[in-house]
């Protein structure tokens, strides 16, 4: 198999490719051994589609294969669940077929009106449906969710996206180009540096730039701000959402203070134009670290005080200990990244699995706990945020000085690349290919929220359909992260 | 002739300060979080807007639909003349008149449940199912409150039962206080506070009230929350009553007490939705089923 590294340009000629069995073979024995599909898709080649896989070993590697489809292939997903939104995806987007896959449904409905499918349904006395959304009550973006209840009961959740489909994967083929970087930054509006950063790598990568020290660390320092900001509103909305008025309102302006702080770094809350490739747009002065210090040292005091009101309160603890429970086994199956991988006892971090820039140099421990539940998911985050600022503080006092950008080369032509950055949610994986003329001739991306979604649909197995706004808050996925 | 002034005057104070006492609620969470909040008299510009507007109906809803937050406003408009406020007695009375209110609460509560399921939305149906659900348990625990009340001053009717309870030092305290608490926590289910449902969330799939006067809308919707804010003086002025001794205090100080109770009570429940989280729906029965049981040593303790 082909050993890749995160970050690393490879020829595309590189990929093993292998015979449909063994491909298969291959795949499900990883899987099985407690690895993971980071990207799974599908280029058109000469000879015909081309299925690419990247692998996450339990080894610690990264591995890419790939075999050439035919029309109607066996589906991995029989054996290995995690491969089933992957099948449905490169199903929809290139008609081929996958036999024996369990619910070949659209994706993001790129043909059929969009959220008509036939749904799961259960039937018998006192089984009901109760459909919400597109349209939901807050502000947020549109999903389709499915329940199928006994009573108060959930039986099965189905979810059914689509809605924010904007076609940004076939945008990118024949860039890098001035809107290329954009593109990404609103990939999910929210992980604005985490996708931007993964792009920027990519590129860097396929053109063999280097980029100052001065510019990493200044990077990690925004990724982090990305996650405390993130972080804090969840935790705030999750206490919002069992009406525990205090945390919510402290951390939702606490939040607003953390993106005030990315504002200080680049002009803007969310981190628009802070990274480009080569370095980052935006050069910090020793005030303007000094007021960010400053600005860090008392957010992580509210902070503080504002989430250990939550853990102090019996009536919060009892509505997040046992509710959404995911057991290890299944976030094994599923692939689940992140945040919610790392609630159900799995060490899976970039940071620390596949270390990039500042990471390899000043590593962060990996935060986990092992109930699987709302409160794990919540203290993750809690233990998160405190490492976040431990690391913000550090890189700070040793920002190294020089250069904020490296000149640009060009882009290697048929060359690939796998970028995987961790963003606040989990795992980001960019997989980016080159023409013959150092064009972008496919460029794939995986949000954490592609592997998750069907996490939450398992977290509410059993429940009470009343804390579904609870469960999904815990897991809080992107819409258009999935839809692309 | 003073007495039935000063009935005349309770009626007219509920009708008018009703929905005062919610926009203290909302100051009170507001000042708790931090925040200005919104205006002390926010629910009467909202009760003023609805009411300019126009309504709109669903075609699937039948005369259901519509007779609900009217035949929820009479009825709750019916009982207010019975409740006593401030150590005087209620416009009308009569014996065994303290069912009758709570039994015109229920009618209240049937009337909106069947309108919610009029509208055939899943949503509105789980809303019915819920607050039918919690309803059997918190008028079994009003009715016992009431009961034993009603014992300990030897009186079917609320006019003679409700401010006729003094605090004497001693075991006659236990049961009232025991009482309180009962009234404390049907006052917060029935009105639809934290810890039972959560007036301010907008997730539909949690909502126990809310969710069932999802598709009322203009002048319809304005008289739902009417009621809901007459429903809050009603079983507040009950509650203060039976706590507080107005019997004992000189005439001159009863309304001001019976007002400052009220604004208490208030600023109580703010303070519970400020400091507590919603209990898991399906906790709220033993919340409930708790309530019921302290009514029950109450009325053993008055009956030995």
């Amino acid at each position: 198999m082909t050993r890749i590294l995160n970050g690393v340009r490879f020829p595309q000629t590189g990929i093993d490719k292998l015979s449909p069995e063994s491909f298969r073979q291959r795949i499900v024995q990883t899987c099985r051994k407690g690895g993971r599909i980071v990207s799974l898709f599908v280029t058109a080649t000469e000879e015909g589609p081309l299925e690419i896989a990247v692998l996450s070993t339990t080894g610690g590697e990264l591995e890419a294969l790939s075999t050439i489809l035919s029309k109607s292939n066996p589906s991995l997903t029989s054996e290995c669940p995690q491969a089933h939104l992957f099948e449905r995806e490169i199903a929809e987007e290139s008609g081929l077929e996958f036999l024996e896959h369990p619910g070949l449904k659209p994706v993001r409905f790129l043909k059929e009106p969009i959220g008509q499918t036939r749904y799961y349904t259960v039937e018998g006395e006192g089984i009901h449906e109760v459909a919400v959304g597109p349209v939901h009550a807050g502000i947020i973006e549109p999903g389709h969710f499915r329940f199928q209840c006994e009573g108060e009961q959930v039986l099965h959740l189905e979810i059914s996206l689509g809605y924010q489909h904007r076609g940004v994967e076939p945008a990118l083929v024949g860039g890098p180009n001035p809107r290329t970087l954009h593109l990404m930054e609103t990939l999910a509006g929210d992980t604005t540096i985490g996708h931007a950063w993964a792009y920027c790598l990519a590129v860097e990568a396929l053109s063999g730039g280097s980029v100052p020290a001065r510019a990493q660390t200044l990077r990690g320092v925004a990724l982090e701000l990305e996650r405390l900001a993130n972080h804090t509103g969840d935790l705030g909305a999750l206490a919002g959402d069992v009406g525990f008025l205090p945390t919510m309102s402290y951390c939702g302006r606490i939040r607003g203070d953390y993106l005030n702080m990315t504002a200080l770094l680049c002009g803007n809350r969310f981190g628009r134009g802070m990274l480009c490739p080569g370095g980052v747009g935006f050069d910090m002065d020793a005030s303007r670290v000094e007021e960010l210090r400053r600005r860090l040292t008392q957010a992580a005091a509210d902070t503080a005080s504002a989430v250990n009101l939550l853990w102090g309160s019996n009536s919060v603890m009892s509505r997040f200990e046992q509710t959404g429970i995911v057991s290890t086994q299944t976030a094994m199956d599923l692939g689940l990244v992140g945040v919610a991988a790392r609630a159900c006892g799995l060490e899976r971090d970039i940071r620390f699995e596949f270390p990039w820039g500042p990471y390899r140099f000043a590593q962060i421990p990996v935060m986990t706990m092992e109930t699987g539940d709302v409160f794990a998911r919540a203290q993750v985050r809690w233990l998160e945020i405190q490492q976040s600022i431990d690391f913000i503080q550090a890189e700070l006092t040793a920002l190294p000085g020089g250069e904020i950008r490296s000149p640009q080369r060009p882009i290697q032509p048929n060359a690939a690349v796998v970028t995987m950055v961790e963003g606040w949610r989990g795992e980001i994986a960019h997989v980016a290919m080159t023409d013959g003329s150092g064009r972008f001739a496919r460029y794939k991306i995986v949000d954490p929220s592609f592997h998750n979604w069907t996490g939450l649909s398992m977290a509410m197995r059993n429940q009470p359909i009343s804390d579904f706004p609870l469960c999904n808050k815990s897991f809080n996925l992107s819409y258009c992260g999935h839809d692309l | 002739m003073i007495a039935i002034l000063s009935s005349i005057l309770s009626v007219v104070l509920a009708l008018v300060l009703a929905p005062l006492l919610l926009g203290v609620v909302n100051r009170t969470k507001a000042i708790y979080a931090g925040r200005k909040g919104q205006p002390l008299l926010q629910l009467y510009y909202d009760l003023y807007r609805l009411l300019r507007k126009g309504a709109v109906y669903s075609r699937t809803t039948s005369w259901i639909f519509r007779a609900g937050p009217i035949v929820g406003l009479a009825a709750t408009a019916l009982a207010i003349p019975l409740i006593p406020f401030g150590g005087g007695r209620g416009l009308f009375s009569f014996a065994g008149d303290f069912f009758f209110a709570v039994y015109l609460l229920g009618v209240v509560r049937f009337l909106w449940v069947i309108a919610a399921l009029d509208t055939g939305s899943s949503f509105e149906g789980m809303g019915g199912s819920r607050e039918v659900a919690f309803s059997a348990l918190a008028e079994p625990a009003l009715l016992l409150a009431l009961t034993a009340v009603a014992w300990m001053t030897r009186s079917l009717s609320l006019s003679d039962m409700v401010g006729r309870l003094s605090w004497t030092l001693g075991p006659g305290v236990a049961p009232i206080a025991m009482v309180g608490c009962t009234l404390f926590v049907v006052f917060l289910a029935e009105n639809a506070r934290i810890p039972v449902d959560d007036p301010n969330t907008h997730l539909e799939l949690t909502m126990i009230h809310e969710v069932m006067v999802l598709d009322h809308s203009g002048p319809d919707f304005a008289m739902i929350q009417y009621t809901a804010a007459l429903k809050f003086w009603l079983l507040g002025a009950i509650l203060i009553g039976v706590l507080l001794p107005f019997e004992t205090l000189p005439t001159t100080v009863r309304w001001p007490v019976a007002l400052g109770g009220m604004f208490t009570l208030a600023i109580l429940v703010g303070i519970v939705e400020s400091t507590m989280a919603r209990l898991r729906l399906l906790k709220v029965p033993q919340l409930l089923g708790g309530a019921c049981a302290l009514a029950i040593f109450a009325l053993i303790l008055v009956v030995r």
